[in-house]
């Protein structure tokens, strides 16, 4: 699954991405020296990296005095993980906040989800999972076992629309997402609203009819597109196509709240 | 490109006032405030031109060429006081309810020629200079030159203090290793108990003259002293209900010409205030708040002690009196808001006397620094939050002036609904109120030696600093100038600026082996400044006892009273000197990349380091990327950098804490900066943290500019690893974007933020809620911003009146967009 307007394309592979931040660059070439695969040239525009010699093995991020050159994504184990989540303990505390797991799709990883949920749950950590909801019943009734709160990820109820902005069909997510509100699972809808994608009100309604006959009393926050993310993009080197993604106006927020307010579900704009 | 050309050419992402900026330009034609009279009387605070009044100074040198000799130093401090009292001009402006100005009338200051005397090239300079500009008239300023500068001509405090301090100590002073606060103003840094809204002028007049009859001149060697002493402080209760009179006088005058009804009742009402107080105790809200600002214009008039003056805890102080008050029906609380606001207008009309010798960098401000506490604890340990503590929010948030400072203390007592209401505030980006936890200050004082009910009766005053009000003299003496002993340490005792000795030889740093050999050449540098920092200051504080007594200071701080002493000399409960510490992020930072880069890893020698930090960096970007990019720094939770930052806070501590002063009590450490951070930063050479030359050191116990890169979780985590208990304050700036809190939940964020902190073990904090783009336009369309306060150190300060070095410092803070 990959959502056109993702935030987060770094995460979207579970392998190690490099990015490139060319703002940071100062062409100290330390990484094109280091480069045991010769993957690297200086061009006018900063590195470029010939991605079909580069082996991803982070000398040249090493070697980069800048940090120009990142390497995204790496492996902790559990006791690393605990260690770093134990440090923000005063400050839970206080907030009564907690543990948020997301991504990319945390889902992906469930093996050693399940084992961080277990292990936060037996600190009295309260616990939320940010879902897309993509993912086999199994694993999600086996996570819901170790969570306090799901952050729930809704898109478009239109499978042909869902197929083209995302990739997948949404029928997997929707039945999970029933599955987890019939065993009361705490759970926040939450919907990206995006002009020319979901903020018409042919697909607003059938979303709101959709929730409101979910078991139990369903929150929603719908979240206004934005493209802060544009940069991640870059640094990727990829490009980010926005097509005609755009924040819904003002007017049509208000719309989409009324609309899921006449189905008496309980919405509020951002969060 | 260099770095500050790269600076210089950052643009706004998005323009300013864009969504996410709360700040909105002024165009209505009368500003903020509750009603008419208030948003008039702010107007003319706010719009007032600051200038300066030569009539102190003509009083004052007019008594000393005809009576000094003829009595002891207290009482002549006391007559000169009562004869300006005497003399002044009384003002009384169009709808004031609280009345009383230092100077002839608002923002006319008078000058101090007894402590530091202006010379005509500094009145001219004061004329003329783009920011904190004082105007005199050139007819004035030929009349200072003819009958006040000759008179006091190397009679100074200023020229006696200077003319006998040791060679050593002005070239450490002069490469900026430390400044000293007493070559300006006298000491202050004072907060008022409660005891005046008990007591007034004339029961500490009967008091005073108890303790002369009981003066044992058979066994008490210092009893004639006592009796000058005593003297003194009886004339000058005197002084200040002459001075109350004669306001009363005015008022009368003033109704029997005035038309208006309505202002002929308040003149009169006035005229009966100003007979009751401050003779005698207040008997009613308006009262008290008029009792309070006849002693505070009292102090400041007779000396010009650095901090103005401080109600301490004033909501708790006029609680009493406005709850009495509603319950009989004599006030709403709307005219209870209104003399308050007035009063808080009033504060604003008195900027900070201007120094002498105008550089204008070490404290560019026309702040005087009085910091009003709200909520906080009451003496006997319950909660202090009270109606007129939100009362007193609501005027911070709708006048939004300069002065007085403020700050909320926030215990665990303290109920969320406060801390919201004052999250509430801060989030308008004006820069306060700060925010203080009194469990930890307390602790302070208590491991001072403090009483308990005294401790919790204290708070903050100026900026970060603490003590026992009403008992207390706690004397801030000046800023330690860290990293810059860093870099004598890496020159052998001379500052590489100007090649001349600053300090100690304390062995080439080439030659070291080990960060342990470093770190020990370190501390011996260290020891050597301190001691010649404290043996001048002690010096100092016998000069202020001796010439400079202040005798209606004396009479409203215990025990001078029941001591027979004078504030300066020992006279109250407690006395404390400070001496406070600069740049812990940029020494912690410095020694952290020295420990990995040169004696771990190995990766970078002495001598290349030493070279890339004398050329500033020059030709070595890669060496310098490498640092800032690769070493630990203070402020992310990381144990190997904030490892030695508890270490360099352990060993200042050591250094300073418990030197012995001139009263039998000692000296304590302190970790606030003022602006002191930039000026430090401009006669400090590169560092091996990778900071350019000239560039602003980190402020008060706050991380390195930009240095704080997870977050600030982490960053309080990293401070709350420092016994902060163990200093009399700590100063933590946190920058948010104004979006991080725009939603009522944010406010409760920020409020976890802070209490988190606090539990940590946290002594201050503070916000400024504005992004760089609203402060780089404010750079670009300064009218357009006239009135954009941000948080400066331990106060807020209009940002158009900053110059261009303490603008850049405020943007170079990290700029958080996550909690």
């Amino acid at each position: 699954m990959s959502c056109k307007w993702c935030h987060n394309p770094e995460s979207q592979s579970p392998a190690v991405q490099k990015l490139y931040t060319a703002s940071k660059c100062i062409g100290a070439q330390d990484c094109i020296e280091v480069c045991p695969n010769h993957a690297l040239t200086l061009t006018k525009k900063g590195i470029i990296t010939d991605f079909d010699l580069c082996k991803l093995c982070g000398k040249c991020a090493e070697a980069c005095p800048t940090k120009a050159i990142e390497m995204s994504g790496r492996l902790y184990d559990i006791d690393e993980i605990l260690k770093i989540i134990e440090r923000e303990k005063v400050h839970f505390e206080h907030s009564g906040g907690g543990v948020t797991f997301s991504g990319g799709e945390p889902l992906m990883y469930h093996n050693y989800l399940i084992d961080l949920l277990k292990e936060c749950g037996n600190k009295n950590l309260h616990r939320t999972v940010d879902t897309s909801g993509f993912a086999d019943t199994e694993i999600v009734l086996e996570v819901a076992e170790h969570t306090d709160l799901f952050l729930y990820d809704l898109k478009l109820l239109d499978n042909e629309k869902h197929k083209k902005w995302t990739g997948v069909s949404n029928q997997l997510i929707l039945k999970n997402l029933k599955v987890l509100a019939e065993i009361e699972a705490n759970i926040n809808i939450r919907i990206p609203l995006i002009k020319n994608v979901n903020s018409d009100e042919n697909e607003l309604t059938k979303m709101a009819e959709f929730i409101s006959e979910l078991p139990g009393e369903q929150a929603v926050n719908l979240l206004p597109y934005h493209n802060i993310a544009k940069n991640k993009y870059n640094k990727l080197g990829e490009v980010y196509n926005e097509f005609d993604m755009a924040e819904a106006p003002e007017a049509e927020q208000t719309r989409a709240v009324k609309i899921f307010q006449t189905f008496g579900i309980d919405v509020e704009i951002g969060g | 490109m260099t770095f500050a050309e790269i600076q210089s050419t950052i643009t706004p992402e998005r323009a300013a006032g864009a969504e996410g900026n709360f700040y909105k330009s002024p165009k209505k034609t009368i500003g903020p405030g509750m009603n008419k009279r208030i948003q008039l009387l702010r107007k003319q605070s706010v719009e007032t031109q600051e200038s300066l009044s030569i009539e102190r100074a003509l009083i004052t040198t007019k008594f000393y060429k005809e009576n000094y000799g003829k009595y002891s130093e207290s009482v002549m401090r006391a007559l000169n006081f009562l004869e300006i009292c005497n003399q002044k001009t009384i003002y009384i402006g169009s709808g004031e309810l609280i009345v009383g100005e230092r100077g002839p009338a608002p923002k006319s200051i008078p000058t101090f020629p007894e402590l530091t005397c202006h010379s005509v090239e500094d009145f001219h300079v004061l004329n003329t200079r783009d920011q904190q500009q004082y105007t005199i008239s050139q007819k004035d300023i030929d009349i200072y030159e003819r009958e006040v500068i000759p008179y006091w001509s190397g009679r100074t405090m200023r020229e006696r203090i200077f003319s006998h301090v040791p060679k050593e100590w002005q070239a450490a002073y002069e490469a900026g290793v430390f400044t000293e606060f007493m070559e300006q103003r006298a000491p202050g840094h004072t907060a008022l108990d409660g005891k005046i809204y008990q007591k007034g002028m004339l029961d500490f007049k009967k008091e005073i003259n108890n303790h002369i009859k009981s003066l044992d001149f058979l066994n008490d060697p210092e009893a004639t002293e006592k009796l000058e002493q005593l003297k003194a402080m009886d004339i000058s209760c005197d002084a200040v209900i002459v001075f109350a009179e004669r306001h009363a006088d005015l008022a009368l005058k003033m109704a029997a010409s005035e038309t208006n009804t309505q202002r002929i009742k308040e003149l009169n009402r006035i005229a009966e205030v100003c007979r009751r107080v401050p003779a005698n105790a207040p008997r009613n809200l308006w009262e008290a708040i008029q009792m309070y600002w006849f002693v505070h214009l009292g102090t400041i008039t007779e000396l010009n002690g650095w901090d103005a003056m401080n109600p301490g805890h004033f909501d708790q102080h006029l609680t009493p009196f406005y709850e009495q008050e509603i319950a009989a029906g004599t006030l709403t609380r709307n005219q209870a808001k209104e003399l308050i606001s007035c009063f808080w207008i009033k504060v604003n009309n008195h900027p900070a006397p201007p120094k002498v010798g105008i550089t204008a960098r070490e404290s560019g401000t026309f702040n005087d620094f009085t910091n009003i506490n709200i909520g906080g604890l009451k003496s006997d340990g319950s909660d202090g939050v009270s109606e007129v503590s939100y009362i007193i929010l609501e005027i911070i948030e709708e006048l939004h002036i300069l002065q007085p400072g403020n700050s909320v203390h926030i215990s665990t007592k303290t109920p969320d609904k406060f801390l919201n209401a004052a999250v509430k505030v801060i989030r308008q980006g004006h820069g306060y109120p700060s925010v203080f936890n009194p469990d930890i200050y307390i602790e302070e004082m208590l491991r001072q030696g403090k009483l308990l009910q005294d401790a919790r009766e204290g708070g903050c005053s100026g900026c970060i600093e603490v003590g026992a009000f009403g008992k207390e003299a706690y004397l801030l003496t000046g800023y330690l100038n860290v990293p810059k002993i860093l870099e004598i340490t890496l020159n052998s005792g001379i500052d590489p600026l100007t090649g001349k000795v600053a300090g100690i030889d304390t062995g080439n740093p080439r030659n070291l082996k080990t960060f342990e050999e470093l770190y020990s050449a370190f501390l011996k540098q260290l020891n050597y400044v301190v001691e010649l920092k404290v043996s001048v200051s002690n010096y100092i504080d016998k000069m202020f006892a001796k010439y400079a007594p202040a005798p209606f200071l004396s009479v409203v701080i215990d025990d001078c009273i029941s001591e027979g002493k004078d504030y300066y000399n020992g006279g109250p409960r407690y006395n404390t000197n400070y001496i406070q510490c600069t740049g812990l992020g940029t020494v912690t930072d410095s020694l952290s990349a020295l420990k990995k880069h040169v004696f771990e890893d190995k990766t970078i020698d002495m001598e290349t380091l030493l070279n890339a930090v004398y050329n500033n960096f020059e030709g070595d970007e890669k060496l310098r990327q490498r640092i800032i990019n690769r070493t630990p720094f203070f402020g992310n939770d990381d144990e190997y950098a904030d490892k030695i930052a508890i270490r360099v806070y352990n060993d200042l501590l050591a250094a300073i804490d418990g030197k012995p002063n001139t009263k039998g009590e000692s000296f304590h450490l302190n970790m606030l900066s003022t602006t002191c951070h930039v000026y430090f930063g401009k006669v400090l050479g590169a560092m091996p943290n990778g900071r350019f030359a000239g560039k602003s050191i980190s402020d008060g116990t706050s991380p390195s500019h930009g240095c704080d890169i997870y977050g600030p979780t982490n960053v309080i985590r990293s401070l709350g690893k420092l016994d902060q208990t163990k200093s009399g304050g700590t100063l933590l700036n946190l920058r948010f974007v104004p979006s991080l809190v725009k939603r009522e939940k944010d406010i409760e964020k920020l409020g976890h933020l802070i209490r988190s902190y606090f539990t940590l073990g946290g002594h201050h904090i503070q916000f400024n809620i504005v992004d760089t783009a609203t402060l780089l336009a404010a750079q670009n369309c300064p009218e357009d911003y006239k009135d954009l306060l941000v948080r400066m150190a331990g106060y807020s300060d209009y940002f158009n009146d900053m110059n261009a070095d303490l603008q850049q410092e405020v943007i170079d803070r990290t700029e958080n967009e996550e909690f």
